[in-house]
């Protein structure tokens, strides 16, 4: 039998006999098309894996993260697609690296330049509200996300605006922005692609940069289908991609107010820089007169020309492209507009103050780590069940709220690709294993780990009883797991098998072969 | 000269051999290699937890163990970086800065401080697939992890080429972690074994024979995942190969 079967994408819905000769559907046999009876035996497409959701999250209970990660591993197109495509963008950005003979050195001097900015941040705040309330922009302060919604609802009431569109920020997800605004009656539109499928979704965004990354084509015909309508069958990326946009420009252009975040804010001139791949920064910041920047108090820059250190990382580090489609700088209101900015501390200050995690401050959201993360490729950023995935996450999230928080720090190999990659040379790795240090100091790790590591603890450091648990076993392998591994054989061996013991442990070995000496 | 023996409590138990390796090779170059017989851990697995304090007295126990020796060697990076890098829930007395500052994973020291030029004894005619540990890569440096952008280097390349007959393949991703990551391996170990899987596989298509690695820890875990999946796949730490194992 051969059968020639090729994409569905764009015939699907059709019925087989409308179908031409050429059909790639065709079933063939004996050189012979069989008719839709006949090859009505086989389902026209096999049904698309449902798309593995995030970590389940009860209020401040500790996310579990692998409980959330082994369904994504378990969702094997959803696992391979991600890891791939995440891999592709390290390896792009590898390439963009070899292109740049001063890398290093660019690396050190961005981590030099966040250095200095962030240990002298008030100065430089200081200095950017100065110079941008003469270039006309309205200047706010948030203490935290609460006073942030407040700020910009309380701007958005003032202009009677009830619609909003917006372009991607981590900030604003990071302060619940689009919940309250629904809660207070104000319609927000995200304008980034990846986002938009997100909110449509009703779900978080995975990936600092690529929000949509965890969901396949056949996904975004799901969520298309039920919310915009379209061919609940037909997931070709054009058409997807066509289709929202002829749904959200409307949006666009009768939206009353239009919100970005910030890549970088300048002190010395007073203005802000918001890097976009899809142009939709601009229209959110453009189309309408009045225009809401959401910035982090740590995205300051002291001058123009540190700017550029950083627009070279950037995008070479988040998606291996030399720079992003758009680099947009903005100055001050347009003639009969209103531009405003909201200064956002939410726990900076706080993490400024930490001794082991500061500089963790420096970030600059490129998700460099996040691709280059082995952890993070095979568990999907919604595992995490926090604003922050990946690697940055793992050392952001206990910040905020060190009980729910608590098993990312433990969700790492330690491997410290990350911070090998991090633009700004966070020493991302380091900072996890000092939060599960933090961790067990402030007792938010399970009560039996710690029973477990106490007793590991005790037996390690009394070698007759080390010994002696070795001895009293007829093989090392029935006793020894329990101390190396701590958990017992059941979490070792449920993926994979267990060592094999030989006749004789070193020790044993030595004693019979290089006995008196000592 | 002196040197203390420290075979860290894994390949005690499961891979003897590699002490034997690590034993037989140093005594090749002359040197007086005393095993401590009360030695049993560095305390990683607890420091790597987070639990500072419960690994205090196996550290102390490790200084006592170790102190006094020109350099204390051991066949694993992991071990050795924890000593090296994180060995600090103990009062840093200069015995205990002494130990840590001479204790040398076993590359390390073959390459730097042996500067070892031939192993005429070694020959090994296998295509190799080389398991750099993170470890070793990118604490230890034994080699430049491709995110960096600075000239190459690889010590375990160098050594391994004087082993006559061997050959080495690359595979699609030569330094992605393999997913031991100590109680990584046990407290996520749907993702663990999902990375090794990945890394067999990869050195499997990449036609490699034997995977060889300074760490014997990776290779426990990888030979796991072969064996669940069904991968055939040879693992050999590097110690065996330089000290002659024919296969």
């Amino acid at each position: 039998m051969s059968t020639a079967r090729g994409r569905t994408d764009d015939g699907a819905m059709l019925h087989p006999e409308l179908r031409a000769e050429h059909d790639p559907d065709a079933i063939i046999r004996d050189g012979r098309r069989l008719d839709h009876a006949e090859g009505a035996s086989k389902p026209l497409r096999p049904a698309p894996e449902p798309q593995p959701r995030g970590a389940k999250v009860h209020g401040n209970r500790p996310i579990d993260q692998q409980e959330a990660a082994a369904r994504f591993i378990a969702a094997s197109e959803h696992e391979k697609m991600h890891d791939e495509r995440l891999w592709d963008l390290r390896q792009k950005r590898d390439r963009e690296m070899h292109g740049i003979p001063e890398w290093e050195e660019l690396r050190s001097l961005a981590s030099a330049i966040k250095e200095h900015t962030l240990t002298h941040l008030d100065d430089y705040l200081d200095e950017f509200e100065a110079n941008a309330r003469k270039n006309g922009i309205q200047v706010h302060w948030a203490r935290d996300a609460a006073e942030h919604n407040r700020i910009v609802h309380d701007i958005l009431r003032d202009h009677g605006a009830k619609s909003l569109i917006k372009s991607k920020s981590m900030l604003t997800e990071e302060c619940g922005f689009r919940p309250y605004m629904a809660s207070v009656g104000i319609e927000v539109i995200e304008t980034d692609l990846g986002e938009r499928i997100q909110q449509l979704d009703n779900e978080d965004p995975s990936h600092v940069v690529v929000p949509a990354v965890h969901k396949l084509r056949t996904d975004v015909a799901e969520v298309f289908a039920r919310t915009i309508d379209t061919d609940p069958g037909n997931s070709d990326v054009h058409y997807l991609a066509e289709a929202q946009r002829e749904a959200t420009r409307p949006l666009i252009l009768a939206a009353d107010a239009g919100m970005t975040g910030a890549n970088f804010v300048v002190a010395e001139t007073g203005t802000f820089v918001v890097c976009t791949n899809e142009g939709n920064a601009d229209l959110s910041a453009n189309v309408p007169k009045l225009h809401i920047a959401s910035i982090g108090i740590e995205k300051i820059v002291p001058r123009l020309e540190h700017l550029a250190v950083f627009i070279r990382l950037l995008s070479r580090s988040a998606l291996g492209s030399p720079m992003t489609q758009y680099t947009s700088h903005f100055r001050g209101p347009r003639a009969g507009g209103e531009m405003h900015v909201v200064l956002v501390d939410n726990g900076r200050s706080e993490r400024l103050g930490m001794a082991e995690f500061w500089t963790s401050l420096k970030c600059i959201r490129c998700g460099a780590c996040m691709n280059t993360c082995p952890v993070y490729r095979r568990s999907g950023g919604l595992s995490y069940g926090a604003t922050y995935s990946g690697p940055i996450g793992l050392i952001i999230d206990p910040t905020f709220n060190a009980r729910k928080y608590s098993n990312l720090p433990f969700a790492s190999s330690l491997n410290g690709s990350c911070s090998n990659v991090c633009p700004v040379k966070i020493n991302i790795h380091e900072q996890i294993y000092a939060w599960r240090r933090e961790l067990v100091k402030r007792h938010e790790v399970p009560l039996a780990k710690k029973a477990a590591m106490k007793a590991a603890g005790e037996l390690l450091s009394r070698p007759a009883a080390y010994r002696a648990a070795i001895a009293a076993a007829d093989t090392a392998l029935a006793h020894l797991p329990r101390f190396v591994i701590y958990n017992g054989l059941n979490a070792w061996g449920k993926h994979r098998e267990v060592p094999h013991s030989p006749k004789q442990t070193f020790h044993g070995w030595y004693r019979a072969n290089r006995g008196e000496k000592t | 000269m002196r040197i203390g023996l420290f075979i860290p409590c894994y390949i005690d138990a499961f891979f003897p051999e590699v002490g034997i390796a690590t034993l037989e090779l140093l005594e090749r170059f002359g040197h007086d290699v005393v095993y401590p017989r009360d030695q049993t851990c560095c305390g990683q697995p607890m420091a790597n937890s987070g639990f500072n304090a419960e690994c205090a007295d196996t550290e102390a126990l490790f200084v006592r163990n170790f102190s006094g020796f020109d350099y204390v060697v051991a066949p694993s990076g992991s071990c050795v970086h924890h000593v090296r890098d994180n060995f600090d829930s103990i009062e840093q007395t200069d015995e205990v800065k002494e130990v840590r500052a001479r204790t040398f994973e076993l590359v390390e020291f073959l390459h730097d401080v042996q500067k070892v030029d031939a192993f005429p004894w070694a020959k090994f005619p296998h295509r190799v697939g080389l398991h750099n540990s993170c470890g070793t890569l990118r604490r230890l440096k034994h080699a430049l992890p491709s995110e960096l952008h600075e000239p190459f280097f690889s010590k375990p390349i160098d050594l391994l080429s004087k082993v006559e007959g061997i050959e080495f393949v690359k595979p699609a991703r030569p330094d992605e972690c393999c997913g031991f990551g100590g109680t990584f391996s046990v407290f996520e170990e749907v993702v663990s074994t999902k990375m090794g899987y990945d890394k067999v596989s990869d050195h499997a298509r990449a036609g490699a024979e034997y995977i060889v690695s300074a760490d014997s820890s990776c290779l426990m875990h990888q030979q796991g995942c072969a064996e669940r999946i069904g991968v055939p796949m040879k693992f050999i730490h590097i110690a065996q190969i330089l000290n002659g194992t024919s296969a």
